[in-house]
């Protein structure tokens, strides 16, 4: 089944689905293992699982260092593809990548797709690759039934919106604000203009993320997107509050959504 | 070749061979668009152009001077060595033309506001300078490692009326001073410019940083011409990023007689892995970061490792891509001077001819000293003394291990300390209408 043929099924039951993040060897592997778990039993429909990079330029200040401090503790990609490979049996929802091109360019378009997909992971992220820039990677990303994630913006001209609805699939990443990862977003006026812009580009379904950190921010997307993207204040409450909160909030976010 | 860099194949806009391009987030597609155009227009309109000399000429001591070194020519015997005067720039270095030109842009684009990575604090202090003298708002994001070490540089941004802002992310130095740049730009496109401070980075930057920098070379070219009657055979100029060696070169880099040497920094030798010689040293591979593809410090997986030079100007993990390509196309040929050359190179030319060297600048020197004597006295060699060496007092007196420096310091301090003692008594007689002495 393809990401937006799971997506639109998934969308039949309820109005919003949940995509949640976890930083690959942040704070530990044994961490990762159990936020899955609580991902798993709060009902959460997609998760990206993030290769840290050196130089992350599109997050935040909690991501940058989560980043840092998964690398220093030394997390390689082996242990990329070992998380992907373990969370994709253990559970139900689909699995991404999220991260940076470096990565994806040492390994070769190749290989990355290929552990990938043996791993059974479902897509990619690569946040600071432009959909012009994919070539090989998006040749060798549909021999593997993989889905290039693309990204639109705010700041995006109707035109641009259009060059990347043509070269998407899966579904769109929608970045609700300017900025990095990791601030609150206010859900204005302008933020449903840009949606109705993004829906004229493409029929793919739409997911929103920077800035969706509460129960209250995902409920106000409903009827808006098909899917809220909490990445930042998930790893915030878990740093804070520990599996009990996590799942708490996760569980929050979930009935948030029906 | 120099007018080539400035056409791309359809589909590879900013792309020097394989090296360059924009990997970016794209919530800045449209921001390094708009500077796209801003910058291709401006490359057009030969006014700008001659706005730009013209201020140069009135504010930097443009066109600066080649000296012909004597001294040096007889102690090392072969070639005639003559040095580009780079130095006398305002604020001290070539730097200041590049912030000039971007200067000149930010009015055209009609912005408020710049902001600029800088690392041991000579990008800052001139774009700081940039900002006073046209009116705009500044930030400047130093790693906070290189605000312990360059204080003087902080009060000088400070003075000026920009915001440093200390840097606390991954080694704390220069390449995370440039991310949290690329952050800000992110949130704050709509009024203000990224004054990326050399020829790395997405497009355009790299190509419009060496355009502004091309001022060097196009000088050097008619001077050699007008005082030597020739062309040299070499150009030296050291390599960080690259925006001295790019500006020099493009003055040179249709003469085909003419071997252009980039010099790297080859921090404590290559065997030691704690240098920033990405090409010479054979370490650097290719890589994506930071917006451009080029060769970078990095370790198999693509992870940037830290680099080390005793001049902050060259402890940088990527070379630009126009030099990265100049390399594979075999136009530049790049080497390496080690902390422990250029220390010994820098006193040589303090010593002969009274010109002191920023450490960065005495790469270039230590390599082409070391090569003058190859080549026959009728050719003649150019440096580029991209820099002069005053900020780096504080490192050179600790290199020559100068003790009554310390004791100066220690003094000063004292100093102080006494001061502040008196200092309420002081305000409590200004208070009281005492004149002051």
């Amino acid at each position: 089944m393809s990401l937006e043929t799971y997506i639109r099924k998934r969308l039949a039951t309820r109005p919003l689905l949940l995509m949640t993040h976890t930083v690959v060897g942040y704070p530990s592997p044994e961490d990762n293992r159990r936020m899955l778990e609580c991902m798993q039993a709060a009902g959460v429909d997609l998760v990206e699982l993030q290769m840290p990079f050196s130089e992350p330029i599109a997050d935040g200040p909690a991501f940058s260092r989560a980043n840092q401090a998964a690398l220093a503790r030394g997390t390689h990609w082996d242990d990329y593809f070992a998380l992907m490979s373990s969370a994709s049996k253990a559970c139900s929802f689909r699995l991404l990548f999220m991260g940076y091109y470096n990565t994806v360019f040492r390994l070769g378009a190749e290989t990355f797709c290929r552990r990938l997909a043996e791993a059974g992971g479902h897509g990619f992220i690569i946040a600071d690759l432009p959909p012009d820039q994919f070539g090989d990677l998006d040749r060798w990303g549909r021999e593997f039934d993989l889905d290039p994630i693309h990204m639109m913006t705010p700041m995006n001209s109707s035109e641009r919106l259009k060059d990347i609805g043509r070269d998407a699939s899966g579904f769109i990443y929608c970045v609700a604000r300017k900025g990095v990862t990791g601030r609150a977003t206010t859900l204005d006026a302008g933020v449903r203009e840009y949606i109705g812009r993004c829906r004229a580009a493409t029929t793919l379904p739409l997911g929103m993320g920077f800035g969706i950190r509460s129960r209250e921010d995902v409920q106000q997307l409903k009827g808006l997107v098909d899917m809220a993207i909490v990445g930042s204040a998930g790893l915030e409450v878990w740093e804070r509050e520990g599996h009990d909160g996590y799942l708490n909030f996760l569980q929050s976010l979930v009935r948030a959504c029906r | 070749m120099l007018k080539e860099l400035f056409t791309f194949p359809s589909g590879r806009e900013g792309f020097f061979g394989p090296f360059g391009g924009a990997f970016i987030p794209e919530i800045l597609h449209e921001t390094l668009a708009e500077l796209r155009s801003a910058f291709e227009s401006a490359h057009r309109d030969p006014a700008f152009w001659d706005d730009y000399v013209r201020l140069m000429s009135t504010y930097s001591c443009r066109p600066t001077p080649i000296t012909f070194c004597e001294n040096l020519t007889r102690l090392q015997g072969g070639a005639r060595i003559y040095i580009k005067r780079e130095d006398l720039n305002h604020t001290g270095a070539h730097k200041a033309n590049n912030v000039m030109g971007q200067g000149l842009l930010v009015k055209r684009m009609g912005k408020r506001r710049v902001i600029a990575e800088t690392g041991a604090g000579q990008h800052g202090v001139a774009t700081a300078t940039m900002a006073a003298k046209l009116g705009l708002q500044c930030t400047i994001y130093m790693g906070a490692e290189d605000v312990e070490r360059q204080r003087p540089n902080v009060f000088w941004m400070e003075q000026l009326g920009a915001t440093v802002v200390a840097v606390e992310d991954g080694t704390r130095t220069l390449k995370d001073a440039i991310n949290a740049a690329l952050r800000d730009w992110a949130d704050s496109m709509a009024d203000t410019h990224y004054v990326l401070g050399t020829v790395c980075g997405p497009h355009p930057f790299p190509l419009m940083v060496t355009w502004f920098q091309s001022i060097i070379g196009t000088e050097a070219r008619a001077q050699m011409l007008e005082m030597t009657g020739a062309l040299p055979k070499r150009v030296y100029a050291c390599v960080g990023g690259g925006s001295n060696a790019s500006g020099i070169f493009a003055g040179f880099l249709d003469d085909a007689g003419v071997e252009l040497v980039g010099v790297e920094a080859g921090g404590y030798g290559l065997d030691s892995g704690r240098h920033a010689a990405r090409i010479a040293g054979g370490q650097g591979s290719v890589g994506v970061a930071q917006g451009y593809k080029t060769y970078f410090m990095q370790d198999a997986e693509g992870q940037m490792r830290d680099t080390h030079s005793i001049s902050a100007g060259l402890d940088y993990i990527g070379i630009g891509p126009i030099l990265a390509w100049l390399h594979e196309q075999k136009r530049v040929r790049f080497e390496s001077a080690t902390d422990a050359e250029i220390i010994a190179a820098f006193r040589t030319t303090v010593r002969n001819e009274g010109l002191i060297p920023a450490l960065e600048s005495a790469h270039a020197i230590s390599c082409a000293l070391h090569e003058a004597p190859q080549l026959p006295a009728q050719d003649a060699i150019l440096i580029n003394l991209s820099g002069r060496g005053d900020k780096d007092i504080f490192t050179i007196a600790a290199a020559l291990g100068d003790e009554r420096w310390y004791d100066f310091l220690r003094a000063k301090v004292e100093e102080h300390d006494k001061k502040n003692v008196s200092r309420e008594t002081y305000l409590v007689k200004v208070a009281g209408g005492w004149s002051i002495e």
